[in-house]
């Protein structure tokens, strides 16, 4: 048990992973747009968004009530819900999904924080392993910049305060994505991460996440066939 | 005190000074009455008692109970979800009055939320890493043993009807509440009597008068604390 396996449906799940502030977000939103106009069948989901859960994970990060350990079970909770709900049906009906943000984020921050691995692995074996998961690295000195640049203000767990790591909230930040950025790229090779350098422009990187999705993915068996008039 | 598996984050068992009783059983299997004599025994007797039980959290409480009136949520969401609700009152009341010295009382533990998802068709080997790694070993599990024809007889008594969950309504065993509460609970009768095996419970046989099964438990837990 524990162990993770991937799908056999007609669909295909594409992750993104990546530091707060490394520009995956718009590059998984770009290739939404694109496999859109090309008129293929495109589901996009994120972390942390089922409506119900999130209330609950709101309350509980307001009110600073989360441990470790209730911190990954109810990310995990939100997760399970869109993937019973939405990204197993969806690839079981043929649909390219895309994912802004996987397990490999629990398995990374839950890790930091202090949970078992095994455990948390095990949390999530219920869902499929991704057909590519693209990892946007960046220097962690980078990202925090880039964070720092254009939300000066910091939430509590999203700086890791919850660690005691530093009194100071950017330091405190500093040194979780520091960490997170260990345990990702301990994960690259055993998850086979297409590692996309994001350092470079967003226009090169979308080049080069388009070129690997063609590849990897036969895309003409996706389209949106439309019945009737034309 | 010890857990299971490997525990949780930043705590260590040996700074928990208290006791952990849980009392397990089906709905009319008389848990709350035993758990309210053995409160005012306990306390009698200058014991300080906690009480816990499922659905109690802060976290998710009222989550779960807004889920609970409709089917909102997935099999394995629900699941993830009573664990969340576990874990938060694990962490936040139970091993709190652990450390403190204090007797705490749970009207079910993990045992049912597991029975409860095998009978509805989960991985059991999952649930088991899922609750085991966090769980501590309680000091004592008292399973209240009721045949389901007295469980129904109880259940009428208390509300004149049946719970639709408790009856096992959402698995579609029967069309017919009545039946389908039979089947329900002699599925659950069965899967905590696998539980057994591996958990080891105190199984006492609960179609008796509150009294003399409280008596019972009672001996035990003086054992325990004299131990």
């Amino acid at each position: 048990m524990g162990n993770l396996t991937k799908h056999i449906c007609k669909g295909r799940l594409i992750a993104v992973e990546g530091l707060d502030g490394s520009g995956k977000s718009t590059q998984i939103y770009l290739l939404k747009r694109w496999l859109e106009l090309e008129g293929y069948k495109v589901f996009f989901t994120e972390w942390n968004s089922s409506l119900l859960v999130k209330k609950a994970t709101k309350k509980g990060k307001k009110a600073r009530l989360l441990t470790p350990t209730t911190f990954s079970l109810i990310h995990c909770t939100d997760f399970a819900d869109r993937y019973e709900r939405q990204i197993w049906p969806l690839l079981c009906a043929g649909y390219i999904v895309l994912a802004d943000r996987y397990f490999f984020t629990a398995f990374a921050r839950d890790a930091v924080r202090g949970c078992d691995r095994q455990w948390v692995m095990n949390n999530y074996s219920f869902a499929t392993l991704p057909d590519i998961t693209f990892y946007f690295k960046l220097q962690p000195q980078i990202a925090i910049n880039r964070i720092l640049d254009g939300r000066p203000t910091l939430k509590y767990h999203e700086a890791g305060m919850d660690l005691n790591l530093a009194a100071d909230p950017y330091e405190s930040f500093a040194i979780f994505q520091g960490r997170i950025n260990d345990e990702y790229s301990k994960m690259a090779k055993k998850f086979n991460f297409q590692v996309i350098n994001a350092g470079r422009s967003a226009e090169e990187q979308q080049k080069l996440v388009r070129k690997v999705v063609s590849e990897q993915i036969d895309l003409p068996a996706f389209k949106l066939r439309v019945r009737g008039r034309l | 005190m010890k857990f299971y598996g490997k525990g949780l984050p930043n705590l260590n068992p040996k700074d928990l000074l208290g006791k952990l009783i849980v009392v397990e059983g089906a709905d009319g299997s008389g848990r709350s009455t035993q758990i309210r004599l053995l409160t005012d025994w306990l306390e009698g007797h200058g014991h300080a008692t906690v009480n816990v039980g499922l659905k109690r959290s802060t976290l998710v409480s009222n989550e779960l109970a807004t889920a609970m009136q409709g089917n909102i949520l997935s099999p394995i969401t629900l699941s993830l979800f009573y664990a969340t609700d576990f874990a938060d009152q694990l962490e936040n009341t139970i091993v709190p009055a652990l450390k403190a010295g204090f007797i705490v009382l749970a009207d079910r533990y993990i045992y049912t939320l597991i029975a409860r998802d095998i009978v509805r068709g989960g991985n059991p080997e999952w649930l088991f890493q899922l609750y085991t790694n966090i769980a501590l070993v309680p000091d004592a599990v008292f399973y209240l043993d009721v045949a389901p024809r007295f469980l129904i007889e109880r259940n009428f008594q208390k509300n004149a009807s049946l719970n639709y969950w408790e009856s096992g309504m959402d698995i579609h065993l029967s069309r017919d509440i009545f039946d389908s509460f039979l089947k329900y609970q002699r599925k659950m009768k069965a899967e905590y009597r696998q539980l057994n095996e591996r958990f080891h419970f105190e199984i006492i046989r609960g179609n008796r008068s509150p009294r003399a099964i409280s008596l019972e438990i009672q001996t035990k837990i003086e054992k325990l604390l004299t131990e």
